[in-house]
This record gives structure tokens, C-alpha cells and sequence, in this order.
């Protein structure tokens, strides 16, 4: 799939009405109303007692598992645990041909290769049934290294076959006031996302929200990293606690329809780490559904950062048809 | 399909039981009324409930006889810390039957079951639980050392939050040591008539808590009968005010808690998608029926139109239908006079020149609904910005200055509640300060909590109800001779345990 055309700072220029530089990005930052934290956490909580059942639920399980990026991030994966992976990716659900696949793979740079070969015809773009190769990068989960490093990173992962890049932010530059030096980064990668064909790849934009720690913070950051031109901003590396949170979601779901109702733009969000029940992952769609609309619900506009998320699925999946639940031993582990 | 029609949640009706038909409740058992039986109906369906009975004069007179005979020969009597066990045993069974509560609530008031269930009765189960904690505390509810109960209490109580506005009479009434005569309103007795079965359950002493239906006529028999000793009563200003007159220059001990027109005030630092969260909390809960609803939304005029756009789209959200469907957010409306009352108010705002919009959803076809509705271009001569609504229906007006905001919302004859949005600490302290209203909330509206004292000024009423001002409101100060008699001795046998 094919990240947005727009000309890096095209749509910070237009808004701010000037460079953007640490001043006017701080003008504009600190302007944006504030986030009231104890009404954020009530309006989530309101929202995760919907109570969704029978067709709706079904189509939910489904969908849900069509938003999956399915994630392995650990040092010690091999070619051969990227290989079962995939295959998992590709069929879900060995029981049920008619189970959906999930949006994309989610690995480390030196992974991709071994991914995009293991997906062979089926890897593209999930939201024609295929599956994406997601690569973290960027010195994932620290950033901590110098910019070339984050950028040769970043053009490895995509000439490798990448079609999506999950980069992080600098959190330390950011919490540090320096915006435009994490809004010159995240500018430079996305030029790093740029293919020899001139097509970009997906460029996701890691906040690290449990090291920004506020909600203020977050709202910021969120803001920052639509204006450099992300495709999408994401919670968390899920390297760090608290991970994806309902209140947070929705918080960077509400800077996605207000950006969306400024330019017409529409920026993806994924949360990512944490989420591991069916009844959790459901509280996100209807979070989506109505703050942002349910054409959202869709793999260019809304993903889950997951593991352990799609086997309680399928378990879910399964009981509906069969009306009772199994266990663990019958679905399969990647 | 489209996902965000929610495919129907209802919440069973199983658990619940109702009789064809309830009596009133004296002397802890229930008792056929002389009056003429009325029938109960759910609002959402029109369908018949339950057959009530309706409590005459004579009936009064025997249920205040009750309260009177179990105040002087038990509840007078025994020591808080026992009275207190009782009303934590009554907590804890609201607890128990909770859901049956909260269904019932829902069926017979029209209230969404996801208010009834996380609003109305946990708030029922904690102002128990709240006063049973002060009934061998009561040196310290501010009048002194023992201070004393003042005998039988006559409540009348309204249709909006049908058993919360019974807990909060009923707890800190039992808890100072009175006993008690309640009415509920006419449209919504159910949920009181299962609580006598609660009282019955705790094996509360017979007579401590009396519990008679029918309409306002028996209300107006129970308040102005002469062995009353005191009248708590929530509903409108002008019923209020005739109560008011029939007490005056008697012994009876009053409070009223009365109708509201609160302002919401939002300043153009406010946390906005927060706000507007707390813009609908404040007017669209419970339909609108809330005393205290935030029915004046007062917004700088910077961001009217910021705020106006965010709320309609917000408001497009709401799912109005079923009250027992777990997805509801909009109700019914109470009954037909009140839809009436609903439609003849907006009516006469659209007349006014105000500028009307109407969220688009569907009514369903029998019940009586009223879709939320904003009124934009409103000023304060308006008789919409004026007068109390008690509908899903919000006034927005525009201010230019914290000045005139406090100006606009001080320029009502009611006082009871107020809301203030704002990022900054200091304003919100400083309006705060100089609002004329019992309950002030800053970037949130709609809380209620027991520790909290709650009253209105002016036209909203007198009398603190909740927190220790509540229980102050069933004391008086120790007369001088009780004052020098030895501790009040502690009757634990055949008590609660």
C-alpha cells in the first residue's frame, strides 16, 4: 500500500503560517485547547460499556481480526519464527477457511526480507484481502541513536520490501520542548519511506505515550505528527507501560476528526500493546465508530498493534458458531 | 451492514416480579388503600405495569400513627450505632437486588437501564452506606452534643430519579432517628413499593418506615397532617411554595429542594471535547429530567459556533429508544403531561425567535419521546432561558466577559446548580465565588456524591440535603434538660446484628 502524496510540510506550513520551527510549533501546540483528563477517562469508560451482541459482535470479531498487525518484536526472532508468523497471518483459523486475514505483519528491519518471502502472492494490500509487511524502525523502541543511523534504518526496511514503516518519535526531544527537531525527523523519514519509484511507504508515527506521560503531552505530539506528514500515529512500541489505553485512543482518535474536519485529511491511528481480549478490542471500534465515524474501520485508517489479541478472537469467534467455548489448545500458536 | 447499529442489547426483564397489584405500606406490612387504584404504565411502551393503590385521609392518618407509635416506642429509642446496622443492611440488599432495581427504575420511569444500573442505584446503595456511617456520629453533624431526632418525617418525593430522591430522604432521616412517612410520585411508585420489600427483608422494626402512593392529594394529606414533625419535599417551585405556606406557623421542620435553570459556562480556554461531553452530561441525562440539569449553556462568544458545530455533531450520536437496551442514552420521556409541557416550552422558544435544531433519530411509535433539541440565538428575555424546561431541550446564550458571564447566570430566579469550563484554576475559583448556586462544577456537571451537601438558593429551595448539612436537616440542638441526662443508653439486644 502507498502512503500519502503530500509533500513533506505541506500541511504544517499551510497551518501554522510559517516555518516550522521549535517557536511557531510551540505557538501552536501549546494553543490547542487542553485535555481534561478526568473527563477524557469517563467519556472512554462510558464509551467500553456499549454492549455489543450477536451480528454485531460477529461482524466485530471479524473486522477486528482484518485490523490486526500481527507482531513479533523480540530479539530473539529467527527466520523460521517470522515464517510461522506469516502463516498464522494467512490463515488465522485452519477450522474456518472463511476466517479473514489479518491487516499486515508487523517485524524488525532485518525481518522483512524473510517476511515478504514467506507471504509470497499473498503480501499487499489488506484492504484488497492481502497482507502488508510492517518493519519497526528508527532504532525501535529507544530512538536513541543519531538521525543517519534512524534513516539508514528506515531505507533498509523499505528497500527490503517494507510497506509500512512504525517509526518512534524522539520523546526526549520532544519532552525537552524541542519540537521542531522531532518534527524535522519525523519530515526526514518519511523522505527515507520514499521508494525508487517515487511512491512513499506507509509511515506510522510511534508516540511512546507512557513516556509522555500527560494527556496534554499526548494531544501534542498527536497534533505534531499529522502536521509532518504522518499516515498514521500510534500508541506505543509496547516495549514500554502503560501501553495502548482506552483513554489515550481516543484522545488521538479525537485529533484525527479534528484534523480531519480542518483539511480533510484522514489520519490513521493504531494501538498497539496491551490489548489482548476480544471485550477490549471491541471498546475500540465502538471508540472509533463514534468519535471519528465507522468508515475509519477500515486497514488504511485503523489498526491494532497485537499478539496475543487474535487467538482470544478466533476462541470468541469459534463460540459463536459453536456456542461454547473452547480453549487455548484449539487454536493454533504462531 | 453498518456496525454502529448496535444489534438490540436489551436487559432482561426475568428477574423482576411484579404483582398485578400493590398496596400501601404501613407498619411494615402491605395494606389495601381506600382510595381509588391507579394503574402504572411504561412510559417507553404505554403498556400497564401494575395497579397501585391510593392512599385517603384515613389512610395518611394510619400510616403517620404507625411512624409515630415505632418513634416513641423503638427508633427514638435505640442507639445509632444500632440504628446504623439496619441501614448497612439495607445497602447491602440494594446491592443484592440491584439489577431488579435498576430494571424496574428503567421500565417504569423511562430511564436508559445503563443510568439506572450505573447511576441511580449504586447512588442508592452509597447514600445508605454514607448514613448509616453517621448514626453514632451525630455529636459531630454541628449542633452540639446529643443532639435529638425531631419525630415523624413526611416525604414527597418527584418522578425523575424515583428511588435515589427516596434514599436520599429516607437515610439520613432514619439515620438522626426519625421514622417516616414517604410518598413517591404518582408515575414512578414501583421502585418505592420494592424498597418496602427491602425495609421488610432488613426486618426493620414495623412502623419506622411507611411508604403511601397515590397522587398529589395524598401528598397534600401527609404534609399537612399535625403529627408530622417534619417535610422534605423535591419536585417544582410552585408546589414547594404552597407547601411552604401550608406549613407556615406550624412546629414542622421544611426543606425544599426545588426546580433549577443551571448555567453551564464555558470559557474559550475550556478543555473542549470535555466539555462538550459535559454540555451533554449536564442537559440530555436522564432526558433532561434532573433538577439541577445545565438547561442554560452560557459560552463565549469566541467559540459559539466551535462549540454549536462540535455539539450537534455529538449529539448525532445519541441512540434514543428502549430504556432496558444496555446501547440507550435517551429515554422516554416521564409521561404525557410532561412531553406536553416539553413540547409547548420549545414551541413557544421557536416563537421567540430562537433558532431550533433537532437531532435526527427515530421515534419509536407508542411512549412518549422528545428528541434532543438545542436552541441557538437565545437571550436571557427568552421565556426558554427563563423558565425550567425538565426536557432534553438546552438554550444556548453567548457571553463576552467572565463579568457577564456571571452576570447572565446569576439572572434567574432559581440558584441551584452551575457548571464552569476552564483550563485555568484561578477563574474557575473566582466565578465559582460569586455564582449564586448550591452546587458549583468545575469541568465536570452531574456528580452527585453523598459526602456532598446539595440545595439550592432563591426559588430552588432551602435545607441542605446530603453530607453533614444533610443530617443536620433531621436534627434539632439538645433540648437543655435531655442535654444533662446521662449517655443515651445502648438498646443492643433484638437489635440488628
Amino acid at each position: 500500500m502507498t502512503g500519502t502524496q503530500i509533500v513533506p510540510g505541506e500541511r504544517a506550513i499551510a497551518l501554522l503560517g510559517g516555518e516550522a520551527n521549535d517557536a511557531n510549533l510551540r505557538r501552536y501546540l501549546h494553543g490547542i485547547p487542553g485535555v481534561d483528563a478526568v473527563g477524557l477517562e469517563q467519556r472512554a469508560a462510558g464509551l467500553g460499556t456499549r454492549s455489543i451482541k450477536t451480528t454485531s459482535k460477529a461482524w466485530a470479531l471479524d473486522r477486528i481480526i482484518g485490523l490486526i498487525d500481527l507482531t513479533t518484536l523480540e530479539g530473539a526472532d529467527t527466520p523460521g519464527k517470522v515464517r510461522s508468523l506469516v502463516a498464522k497471518a494467512v490463515t488465522p483459523d485452519p477450522a474456518d477457511p472463511g476466517c479473514p486475514r489479518v491487516a499486515a505483519v508487523c517485524v524488525y528491519g532485518d525481518m522483512v526480507g524473510h517476511a515478504v518471502q514467506a507471504l509470497g502472492s499473498a503480501h499487499g494490500d489488506p484492504d484488497q484481502g492481502r497482507i502488508a509487511v510492517a518493519a519497526v524502525a528508527t532504532a525501535f523502541p529507544s530512538g536513541r541513536a543519531s538521525r543517519s543511523i534512524k534513516l539508514e534504518d528506515t531505507a533498509d526496511a523499505v528497500a527490503a520490501g517494507a510497506d509500512e514503516i512504525d517509526m518512534v518519535i524522539d520523546r526526549g526531544a520532544f519532552l525537552a520542548g524541542r519540537y521542531g527537531q522531532v518534527y524535522d525527523e519525523i519530515i526526514a523519514v518519511k523522505e527515507a519511506c520514499r521508494r525508487a519509484d517515487g511512491t512513499y511507504a506507509h509511515l506510522k508515527i510511534i508516540l511512546e505515550t507512557g513516556e509522555l506521560n500527560t494527556y496534554d503531552n499526548v494531544r501534542r505530539a498527536s497534533w505534531l505528527g499529522i502536521l509532518a506528514g504522518g499516515d498514521f500515529i500510534k500508541t506505543s512500541t509496547g516495549k514500554v507501560a502503560p501501553a495502548a489505553t482506552l483513554p489515550v485512543t481516543l484522545l488521538m482518535l479525537e485529533v484525527v476528526r479534528d484534523w480531519y474536519r480542518l483539511s480533510g485529511d484522514k489520519v490513521g491511528v493504531k494501538p498497539a500493546g496491551g490489548i489482548r481480549t476480544s471485550k477490549d478490542a471491541i471498546k475500540y471500534l465502538v471508540t472509533v465508530a463514534e468519535t471519528v465515524g465507522e468508515e475509519w474501520l477500515t486497514p488504511h485508517l485503523f489498526r491494532f498493534g497485537a499478539s496475543s489479541l487474535l487467538n482470544d478472537v478466533l476462541m470468541q469467534r469459534q463460540k459463536m458458531t459453536t456456542g461454547h467455548y473452547s480453549g487455548p489448545d484449539y487454536v493454533t500458536i504462531d | 451492514m453498518s456496525f454502529l447499529e448496535y444489534a438490540p442489547a436489551p436487559e432482561s426483564q426475568a428477574i423482576l416480579n411484579l404483582r398485578s397489584e400493590y398496596g400501601l405500606f404501613i407498619d411494615g406490612e402491605f395494606r389495601e388503600g381506600h382510595g381509588t387504584p391507579f394503574a402504572s404504565i411504561s412510559p417507553a411502551t404505554e403498556k400497564h405495569l401494575t395497579t397501585i393503590s391510593t392512599a385517603d385521609g384515613a389512610d395518611v392518618d394510619a400510616a403517620v400513627a404507625a411512624a409515630r407509635r415505632a418513634y416513641d416506642r423503638t427508633w427514638s429509642r435505640m442507639s445509632g450505632a444500632d440504628r446504623g446496622k439496619y441501614l448497612f443492611r439495607i445497602a447491602r440488599l440494594v446491592q443484592e437486588r440491584s439489577r431488579e432495581l435498576a430494571v424496574a427504575e428503567s421500565l417504569d420511569n423511562g430511564k436508559p437501564i445503563k443510568e439506572s444500573r450505573d447511576v441511580d442505584v449504586p447512588l442508592v446503595a452509597a447514600w445508605f452506606f454514607y448514613y448509616a456511617g453517621w448514626a453514632d456520629k451525630l455529636d459531630h453533624a454541628g449542633l452540639g452534643a446529643n443532639p435529638a431526632s425531631l419525630g415523624v418525617a413526611a416525604q414527597v418525593i418527584p418522578w425523575n430519579f424515583p428511588l435515589l430522591m427516596l434514599a436520599w430522604k429516607i437515610a439520613p432521616a432514619l439515620a438522626a432517628g426519625n421514622t417516616v412517612v414517604l410518598k413517591p410520585a404518582e408515575t414512578t411508585s414501583l421502585t418505592a413499593l420494592l424498597f418496602a420489600e427491602i425495609v421488610q427483608q432488613a426486618d426493620l422494626p414495623p412502623g419506622v418506615v411507611n411508604i403511601i402512593t397515590g397522587a398529589g392529594a395524598t401528598g397534600v394529606a401527609l404534609v399537612g397532617h399535625d403529627d408530622v414533625d417534619a417535610v422534605a419535599f423535591t419536585g417544582s417551585t410552585p408546589v414547594g411554595r404552597a407547601i411552604a405556606k401550608s406549613v407556615a406557623g406550624t412546629h414542622k421542620k421544611v426543606t425544599l429542594e426545588l426546580g433549577g435553570k443551571a448555567a453551564n459556562i464555558v470559557f474559550d480556554d475550556a478543555p473542549i471535547d470535555q466539555a462538550i461531553e459535559g454540555i451533554v452530561n449536564g442537559i440530555f441525562f436522564n432526558q433532561g429530567h434532573v433538577c439541577c440539569a445545565g438547561s442554560r449553556l452560557l459560552v463565549q462568544e469566541s467559540i459559539h459556533d466551535e462549540v454549536v458545530d462540535r455539539l450537534k455533531s455529538r449529539l448525532s450520536t445519541l441512540r434514543l429508544g428502549d430504556p432496558l437496551d444496555k446501547n440507550t442514552d435517551i429515554g422516554a420521556i416521564n409521561s404525557s403531561a410532561q412531553l406536553d409541557r416539553i413540547r409547548a416550552l420549545s414551541d413557544i422558544g421557536e416563537a421567540e425567535g430562537a433558532e431550533r435544531w433537532t437531532a435526527e433519530c427515530t421515534i419509536p411509535e407508542n411512549g412518549f419521546w422528545f428528541a434532543p433539541t438545542i436552541f441557538t440565538n437565545v437571550s436571557t428575555s427568552h421565556r426558554i432561558a427563563q423558565e425550567e424546561v425538565f426536557g432534553p431541550v438546552l438554550s444556548v446564550l453567548t457571553f463576552r466577559t467572565p463579568a457577564e458571564a456571571i452576570a447572565k447566570a446569576n439572572n434567574t430566579p432559581f440558584g441551584l446548580s452551575a457548571g464552569i469550563w476552564s483550563d485555568k484554576g484561578s477563574r474557575i475559583l473566582a466565578v465559582a465565588d460569586k455564582l449564586r448556586a448550591g452546587v458549583i462544577w468545575a469541568n465536570t456537571f452531574n456528580r452527585f456524591d453523598p459526602a456532598s451537601p446539595f440545595g439550592g438558593y432563591k426559588e430552588s429551595g432551602y435545607g441542605r440535603e446530603g453530607g453533614r448539612h444533610g443530617i443536620a436537616s433531621y436534627l434539632k440542638t439538645a433540648a437543655p434538660a435531655a442535654a444533662l441526662e446521662p449517655t443515651r443508653k445502648s438498646v443492643t439486644k433484638g437489635a440488628a446484628k
